[in-house]
């Protein structure tokens, strides 16, 4: 049995769709962690926008409020790990993990009352003409709003970031504080902007899931994926576009698995849930190892520097630290 | 300054207080009564003897693995993956009292052999990684911490269903002899809290008085001026997590042999997290582990209670632990907020 | 431009690092700030860039008071400073660090910063490659578009601090003359912050001498240097005779080692370091001389190649076991590579020396660490933490914590930011310890502390060794050469 075309479009186009939270999650953290601010708190922030998302579009019958009142929940979760690391001085992984868990069992106390309801969603459009394009128009143009301006958000968040004043800025800080500071760059002004930001995108990821990908609410909804998130900002070397593949690669192998699932079911569902975190581990350790180090080497003296640019990650050196303005 | 000097007194309860009033007023938002509700909780927790024996039971396995956490934080080292190491111990608990027959004399030292020889190798794997594959332990401790709920749903849904047929519930219930010596009809076992006391003081003694402590203590502090001060970084770290590991498969084993009967589903309950919260909250004050750690079981079993007698989510008890640790970790620190300065602020 | 500093004070804790400093400079001279380590020099240049405000007293500029927030509100005011370590961004591209904070405008606008960069650097006779990536340039060519981004910037008062460590002797000369155009042609006002006295006697027209936080004098050169030394450290230092040595058998022998790495490969290496004897190695930063410490001390692999130790191949041995071999390391940076922070000296003592006892008797440490800690002159107390100590104690911790007996000790940049006391102290200890037999192998960018100290030389460029020089011999404008890639 192979797959027909049109079988390969739809599941190209339902891995675009539901890795599409998870982009938007990715982006947010790509600018906090840009900034120098490590947001660990991402599966408890996540859960937070994902529940309040849900219950305030519920209330409202407006899903606009939800997404907004999720991004809200998003920036506070992050303020918080600015304000502890910047203004208290205190570990930002301590802070992230603490605001995890508690973004966890606070989700679950808050919306008790509304598991396992129907709620409203976002409506799909195709985009007229795009969406005629063979192979490519379904599986990206014809999606919803919130697909199309996660394609906006991930370029723009590239554009942002290396082409723009701002984003040098916003990068020199996380890269060296005390150099950014020399050139009147705010480094702890920029900390806090961006880390904000960026929680307010984690937080429209949460509500991505709980109004558009995975609709409706229950205890520990969509536990997990902050931390996939995290995974993937890593993997993606901090850049948006390949946080992006990253993203959909991750969604591809959770499609891979239901489809190898159906094609061979005496298999236990086990082996393949266990797919992703085994992916996880493998990308990080080929990331971690010298690995690519030693790819980049055995090129031709010619092809190294721009290998080296396409394949080298690097975190942000000031990634963790706290920087003091005299 | 002096006239100041009685907030440095009262402050470590500030952040205790806080939490307790951000709960209370959750409480409220969803129209119970704070003093009903903790009420309820403390009844939880000592309303009759039964009741405070769970308390002692859930304590036994969480200061088992707060005590192996206070080694992989002493060396700097995030063991998220504590999670995972509790699941494995029990797994392996579980494997030896149900293809062994033996009388429990031999059983059960069997039993928490394996379960800490399964926890030291999860935790081995995080480490070798984190030193040989520079993959951060958080992500390789997450990633077997699913990988390890992954495997028990599989045997319990596969090669160890019960006879009755697979209901990812659990594997039947083990044989009498299999299982912790218990005190009446409850779920505790003193056996297991005379072992959990002494493996703290062991480890509070490792860390003290011996060289691997202070070689640990170093490398927690900085790694690469441990390193070149002959500390061997990479031998110490996967020590470290492995001892950590081992007690927490400790810890794992008691969950399997004494608060439930066989493998169930959410063996570990979240003990490996909350764990962590404990040894967050101590802050390196190695004697305050004991009782933070008994007083996060007392709030987590009487949220229990308080679910039963007003249908709240039983979530609250974490996030009464949960808003501690997080005050704490943030304002904790007086001179850090300013309120009294340091006196030398400057380098 | 006219500036005037008031009765400048900044106090850390109990130093005085500036005890009331008046001074005038006016518009299209060359000064020079002269003060040995310690004296101020830092912290008054950092106050009037900007780069962190005086606890009292005022800058005046042209009449006005002025008050600096940062370092780019100074440059705005025409204060422009150069750190001797550029204030770049290594991961950034030339263009890119060139443009951030230039300007408000949000889409970067790489055609004019082109632009910009070629009129300058041509009118400078800069070589600056726009595709590269800072980390990848030499100290000097940083250093240039530094230059280049404060004059761009509008920088009439230009600082320059200790510019010309670390970098080629080509460079400097274009460096030199580049001041040297902008002061007597464009009126622009430059203080050359050092403490190479030739340096200021070549290229200023003034010099002001700090010392302990305070003014001691001004002067104006060529003078001759026993006058500025005097003011610098209240009486002439006498440097004492090159002790005599027996050269003894060969300890540490490199035999065409190859170390690659991404950045730099170093290929070539043979030398050999005789016991008792002082062997520098010189060049700039980054040109693979500290790769061939870092081999020898197992810290870094060769692919080619043997190192012996004492006739024994230790060719891949770890760190770790080079350190019982009887190899001792000491790296550049002390708190973050040697002590750990937040330990005590006893605690420091107890970890470093070879011990196989399982339980710590704190006791017989507490009193072992005393005696180091009087031997070994430190300042502190057996309870104190590493970080508390000051980087001449911190140094001075670090050699109580070598072994008793060693074969080779490797030492990186022994002496840098230790006043002129402390370093002769540390070069006393390995006298004394090259006199019972240590082979020392040590690189430093001081190039007077290498020819001073050194029995032989080896200059390191782009990765390749010179051949070896007799430091009785040679010279430092024969160094200079060699570490600026000439033979």
């Amino acid at each position: 049995m192979t797959m027909s075309e049109s079988q390969f479009v739809l599941t190209m186009a339902s891995i675009v769709f539901v890795s599409m939270p998870l982009i938007i999650a990715v982006c947010g953290e790509i600018i906090t962690e840009r900034s120098g601010i490590v947001n660990l708190s991402l599966d408890g922030s996540m859960l937070m926008a994902a529940m309040t998302g849900f219950v305030i579009a519920y209330e409202s019958d407006n899903i606009w409020a939800g997404f907004l009142a999720a991004m809200l929940v998003g920036a506070f979760f992050a303020f918080i790990v600015a304000f502890g690391s910047i203004r208290l001085r205190q570990s930002q992984f301590a802070i992230g993990f603490v605001l995890t868990l508690l973004g966890d069992d606070l989700s679950a106390f808050l919306g008790q009352n509304y598991t396992r309801t129907p709620g409203p969603t976002v409506t799909h459009f195709g985009i007229p003409l795009l969406k005629e394009i063979p192979i490519i128009g379904p599986i990206f143009f014809n999606q919803d709003a919130l697909v199309y301006f996660t394609y906006f958000l991930v370029f723009f968040t590239w554009f942002w970031l290396f082409r723009t004043q701002p984003g040098l800025r916003l990068r020199s800080v996380g890269e060296r504080p005390e150099a950014a500071f020399a050139r009147g760059v705010g480094v702890n002004r920029q900390r806090y902007l961006y880390t904000v930001i960026g929680g307010a995108l984690v937080g429209l990821a949460g509500a991505a899931y709980s109004l558009d990908v995975k609709i409706g609410w229950s205890d520990g909804h969509i536990r997990g994926m902050g931390w996939i998130a995290l995974a993937i900002v890593i993997f993606g070397g901090w850049s948006p576009i390949r946080g992006a593949l990253g993203a959909l690669l991750f969604g591809a192998t959770k499609a891979l698995a239901s489809y190898l699932q159906s094609r061979f079911p005496e298999v236990s569902v086990v082996a393949f849930n266990a797919i992703p975190w085994l992916l996880m581990i493998t990308v990080l350790l080929l990331v971690g190892s010298d690995f690519t180090e030693r790819v980049i080497l055995m090129a031709p003296q010619r092809m190294q520097r721009p290998l080296q640019r396409f394949l080298r990650v690097s975190p942000p050196k000031a990634l963790g630290s706290t920087f003091v303005e005299d | 300054m002096k006239s100041r000097q009685w907030i440095r007194w009262i402050w470590p309860i500030v952040p205790i207080l806080a939490a307790l009033l951000v709960t209370s007023l959750l409480l409220l938002l969803f129209g119970a009564s704070p003093v009903t509700s903790f009420d309820a909780m403390l009844q939880g927790a000592f309303g009759d003897t039964s009741k405070t024996l769970s308390v002692l039971a859930f304590w036994v396995p969480l200061l088992l693995s707060a005590t192996g956490l206070l080694v992989t934080f002493t060396a700097g080292l995030w063991n998220i993956g504590i999670e995972g190491q509790i699941i494995m111990g029990a797994i392996a608990a579980s494997w030896v009292a149900l293809k062994l027959d033996a009388p429990s004399a031999i059983l059960i030292p069997l039993e928490i052999l394996a379960a800490m020889a399964a926890g030291a190798l999860w935790a081995a794997l995080s480490a070798v990684l984190k030193t040989r594959g520079k993959v951060h332990e958080i992500f390789s401790g997450l990633a077997l911490n699913n990988l390890a709920i992954i495997l028990t749903n599989y045997l319990i849904s596969g090669p160890w269903q019960p006879p009755e047929g697979g209901s990812f519930r659990g594997t039947e219930p083990f044989q009498d002899a299999a299982l912790l010596p218990l005190l009446g009809e409850s779920r505790f076992s003193p056996l297991s809290l005379v072992i959990a006391l002494v493996a703290f003081g062991m480890v509070v003694v490792t860390l003290r008085g011996t060289l691997w402590g202070l070689k640990l203590k170093a490398l927690g502090k900085n790694l690469r001026s441990a390193f070149l001060l002959g500390v061997s970084s990479e031998r110490e770290m996967i020590l470290a997590m492995m001892f950590c590991g081992a007690l927490a498969g400790l810890g794992g084993a008691v969950r399997v042999l004494s608060w439930f009967d066989s493998l169930r589903q959410s063996i570990s309950g979240g003990i490996g997290f909350l764990a962590l919260l404990v040894v967050m909250l101590a802050n390196y004050r190695m004697f305050w582990i004991p009782p933070i750690s008994f007083f996060f079981s007392m709030v987590l079993n009487g949220a229990i209670t308080l679910q039963l007698r007003t249908q709240l989510h039983s979530s609250l008890g974490g996030i009464l632990t949960e808003m501690m640790v997080l005050f704490v970790v943030l304002f904790g620190d007086a001179t850090k907020l300013g309120i009294f300065r340091k006196k030398n602020d400057h380098e | 431009m006219h500036i005037e500093l008031r009765d400048i004070r900044k106090h850390f804790g109990p130093v005085k690092a500036n005890d009331g400093i008046n001074l005038v400079f006016e518009g299209g001279r060359i000064y020079g700030l002269l003060g040995e380590n310690g004296a101020g020099k830092s912290t008054l240049m950092k106050i009037l860039s900007g780069f962190q405000p005086p606890d009292s007293g005022e800058i005046v500029i042209d009449g006005q008071p002025q008050r600096f927030s940062s370092p780019a509100e100074a440059l705005g005011k025409g204060i422009g400073m150069l750190y001797q370590d550029p204030l770049d961004i290594p991961a950034f591209n030339v263009k890119d660090n060139y443009l951030l904070g230039r300007d408000r405008r949000v889409i970067l606008n790489y055609k004019t910063a082109r632009a910009e960069l070629d009129e300058i650097t041509s009118r400078f006779s800069f070589e600056i490659d726009q595709q590269a990536t800072i980390e990848n340039l030499s100290l000097g060519e940083r250093q240039q578009l530094e230059l280049t981004r404060l004059l761009v910037g509008g920088a009439q008062f230009l600082i320059l601090d200790e510019p010309t460590t670390g970098i080629s002797a080509d460079q400097k000369d274009k460096l030199f003359n580049s001041i040297r155009k902008l002061a007597w042609e464009e009126g622009k006002t430059i203080i050359l912050v050092s403490h190479k006295l030739d340096e200021v006697q070549e290229l200023c027209g003034e010099a002001m001498i700090l010392r302990k936080g305070k003014m001691v004098g001004r002067t104006p050169v060529p003078c001759s240097n026993e006058q500025l030394v005097e003011k610098m450290f209240g009486q002439i230092p006498l440097r004492g005779e090159r002790p005599v040595y027996e050269v003894g058998e060969p300890v540490l022998e490199l035999q065409n080692v190859r170390i690659p790495t991404y950045r730099l490969t170093v290929e070539n290496i043979n030398l050999t370091v005789r016991a008792g004897e002082i062997f520098g190695l010189a060049g700039l930063e980054g040109s693979g001389q500290q790769l061939v410490l870092k081999a020898c001390a197992g810290l870094v692999k060769n692919d080619q190649g043997r190192i012996s130790l004492a006739g024994q191949d230790i060719t891949h041995w770890s760190y770790q076991r080079l350190r019982t071999a009887g190899i001792g390391y000491i790296a550049a940076g002390r708190l973050e590579e040697g002590l750990v922070a937040g330990l005590t000296i006893t605690e420091h003592l107890v970890l470093s020396q070879p011990s196989h006892k399982f339980f710590i008797d704190w006791a017989s440490a507490q009193k072992q660490s005393e005696a180091r800690i009087t031997q070994f002159q430190v300042v502190g107390r057996p309870e104190s933490l590493a970080d508390e100590l000051s980087g001449g104690n911190q140094q001075r911790l670090l050699f109580g914590l070598l072994w008793e007996s060693l074969k080779l000790i490797l030492l990186e940049h022994p002496t840098r930011g230790l006043d002129v006391r402390s370093s002769d102290w540390i070069w006393e200890q390995l006298y004394a310890r090259r006199n019972s037999g240590t082979a020392i192998l040590f690189m430093s960018s001081d190039l007077d502390e290498i020819i001073d100290r050194s029995d032989r030389i080896a200059v390191f460029s782009g990765g390749k060794m010179s051949r070896i020089l007799d430091a009785k011999t040679t010279s430092v404008e024969e160094v200079g050469r060699l570490i600026g890639g000439q033979e």
